[in-house]
């Protein structure tokens, strides 16, 4: 089959203007801490969600003596409502491989790889005909640019279809031949990742800004969004609005901004993050987009007027009780109860006194879950319940689940 | 001597491995491939994978039936995946699983009983700004509706026995 192609639609993305091989050809003239100074200075936070400093991690790796390192590109966007990365890695998939050459200059690492989700399988060999073309061009391989042992490659490598292996250590165990389950941090990777070596996992966007970065100046991407969050961020807006698609803001724009530009402004909820996000109703849309305010990996469901809220809980609660990995207790049950405890809501058959014991177990979940997925995962339902409390409870009692969409 | 099934499942896992290597890390690639090739991943399909990789056959197991295209058991040469994720569900995705449920006329998690469609959800595929949409085997289908899944299905059924004359 031949590498099918999907159109998204949205605003100017930044990345369309950048010259290719500019940012790589800035970095290589630079020696390694200069580099790392430089993502520093920009102020660059991981755009996967997390938000972790780009810069910080990579000086972690950098200061490390295990070889060889990695550079690994986190590809498994599996976050409901993502699709950023998709987009990125079919139209600027150069820029990508540029930020993890760059990343590989900057911590000494001589092997790359991008775990790609199983879903996204029609795009690897897209990447592997991109792979083989900078590796033609002397920008893979031996003398990486002309630079006398600066060796490092890059391999696509297959993800299976598990959430779960977004999360940075469950994805390193699935490139190992593992199941995808998460390990005990500390030790973090950079320390101790693939193959117990030390090993930079950046998401998919993250690298494409690096690569901007090292092409522009980190002065022009610190000036860009807040001071806490710097630089512009790929948002995924699907939903009820006219205009879904890939949108590029300046962090620090706020809901109600955002809502305006995709003609969403009717929208009673804007469920920001994922699954794993939480639920804003309209009497928050002044607030920021921010790693300071709320932050996210750049999901944005827009749930209209008509939308029973419950069902939207629904949604997200049966989509983890499938993900779950099930290695802890407080995830693998706890998602199932409070899925149980939904559907008894929705029947109008759920005392106060046991929807109180709902919301103290999601609140141990977020303390006792191992990962992320687990910490996060009773947030919409706790959101939820606190802004839409009145459509939620009371129901008429019925035998019947309502879905989104009935 | 007749070439058995075995014999030929062998030469195909050896001859992933020369692809893949012979280590631990080769383990969900050879499992992708025979997933694709067979189907599914019988116990004999697993032991000689053990083999071949010097690991006890309970970890493929372990490893196969953790991850939702790895399932172990016989599926249908067209997985069909809808999406029930909340961006696809808001688009309409309740009437594209009734249409295909009547034209595949197998529920949820079954296959047909020729062996050709099976059907499952799927978790959010990236699709949301054009959902409904689905997968068939690699390939996605998006805005999806009643009278486009009867297509789809038609194209399968089409591309099938052109293989088979071939």
């Amino acid at each position: 089959m031949t590498c099918q192609r999907i159109d998204t639609q949205g605003n100017q993305l930044t990345f369309a203007s950048i010259p290719p091989n500019v940012g790589l050809k800035a970095a290589l003239a630079m020696s390694r801490a200069d580099i790392i100074d430089t993502v520093r200075d920009s102020k660059l936070k991981g755009r996967g969600g997390a938000g972790f400093p780009t810069g910080l991690k990579w000086n972690f790796a950098a200061a490390e003596k295990g070889e060889p390192k990695y550079i690994i590109c986190n590809a498994d966007e599996g976050e409901p409502g993502t699709f950023k990365d998709r987009v990125i890695l079919t139209d600027y998939p150069d820029l990508v491989l540029e930020g993890m050459t760059i990343g590989a200059r900057a911590i000494g690492a001589a092997y790359g790889l991008i775990y790609l989700r199983g879903e996204y399988a029609y795009l690897r060999s897209h990447l592997n005909h991109v792979i083989q073309a900078r590796r033609d061009a002397g920008l893979l391989g031996q003398n990486i640019g002309g630079v006398d042992g600066f060796n490092f490659d890059v391999i696509v490598a297959m993800g299976a279809g598990a959430y779960i292996c977004g999360e940075e250590t469950a994805l390193i165990e699935s490139l190992e031949g593992f199941r995808g389950e998460p390990r005990n941090r500390p030790p973090f990777p950079v320390v101790n990742g693939l193959m117990g070596r030390p090993s930079v996992v950046n998401n998919v966007e993250t690298l494409a800004w690096a690569t901007c970065i090292f092409a522009k100046g980190a002065d022009w991407f610190a000036a860009i969004g807040t001071d806490a969050s710097t630089g512009q961020k790929l948002f995924s807006v699907s939903g009820d609005c006219a205009k879904p698609g890939v949108y590029e803001f300046p962090w620090g724009i706020t809901v109600a901004e955002l809502l305006a530009q995709v003609d969403g402004a009717d929208a009673k909820a804007v469920q920001i993050g994922g699954a794993s996000g939480r639920c804003v109703p309209r009497s928050e849309f002044s607030r920021q987009l921010a790693f300071e305010d709320i932050p996210t990996g750049g999901s944005i469901m827009v749930i209209g007027p008509q939308r029973d809220m419950l069902a939207v809980a629904r949604n997200f609660l049966e989509f983890f009780v499938h993900e779950s990995c099930g290695q802890c207790t407080p995830c693998r049950l706890g998602n199932a109860k409070l899925l149980e405890g939904v559907d008894l809501l929705a029947q109008g058959a759920c005392s106060d006194e046991y929807l109180e014991d709902l919301k103290s177990l999601g609140q141990t979940m977020q303390v006792a879950s191992k990962c992320g997925l687990g910490q996060t995962s009773p947030v919409a339902f706790l959101s939820i319940l606190e802004y839409f409390g009145d459509e939620a409870l009371g129901r008429t009692p019925t035998v019947q689940t309502s879905e989104a969409s009935r | 001597m007749p070439i058995t099934d075995t014999d030929r499942l062998r030469a195909n896992v050896l001859a992933l491995t020369e692809q893949y290597g012979c280590n631990r890390s080769a383990l969900i690639p050879i499992l992708q491939e025979v997933k694709k090739a067979e189907c599914g991943i019988d116990s004999e399909a697993m032991q000689l994978i053990a083999d071949v990789l010097d690991i006890h056959p309970v970890e493929v197991h372990s490893v196969a039936s953790f991850y939702a295209f790895l399932q172990p058991e016989l599926q249908g040469r067209y997985i069909i995946r809808l999406c029930r994720t909340l961006s696809c569900d808001l688009q309409g995705k309740d009437a594209v699983a009734t249409a295909l449920q009547e034209e595949l006329g197998i529920g949820f998690n079954e296959t047909t009983p020729d062996g050709v469609f099976t059907l499952e959800w799927a978790a959010c595929m990236g699709m949301c700004d054009q959902g409904p949409a689905m997968l068939v085997n690699d390939t996605v289908y998006t805005r999806l509706t009643p009278a486009k899944v009867a297509e789809v299905i038609k194209e399968c059924r089409t591309s099938l026995n052109a293989e088979v004359r071939a």
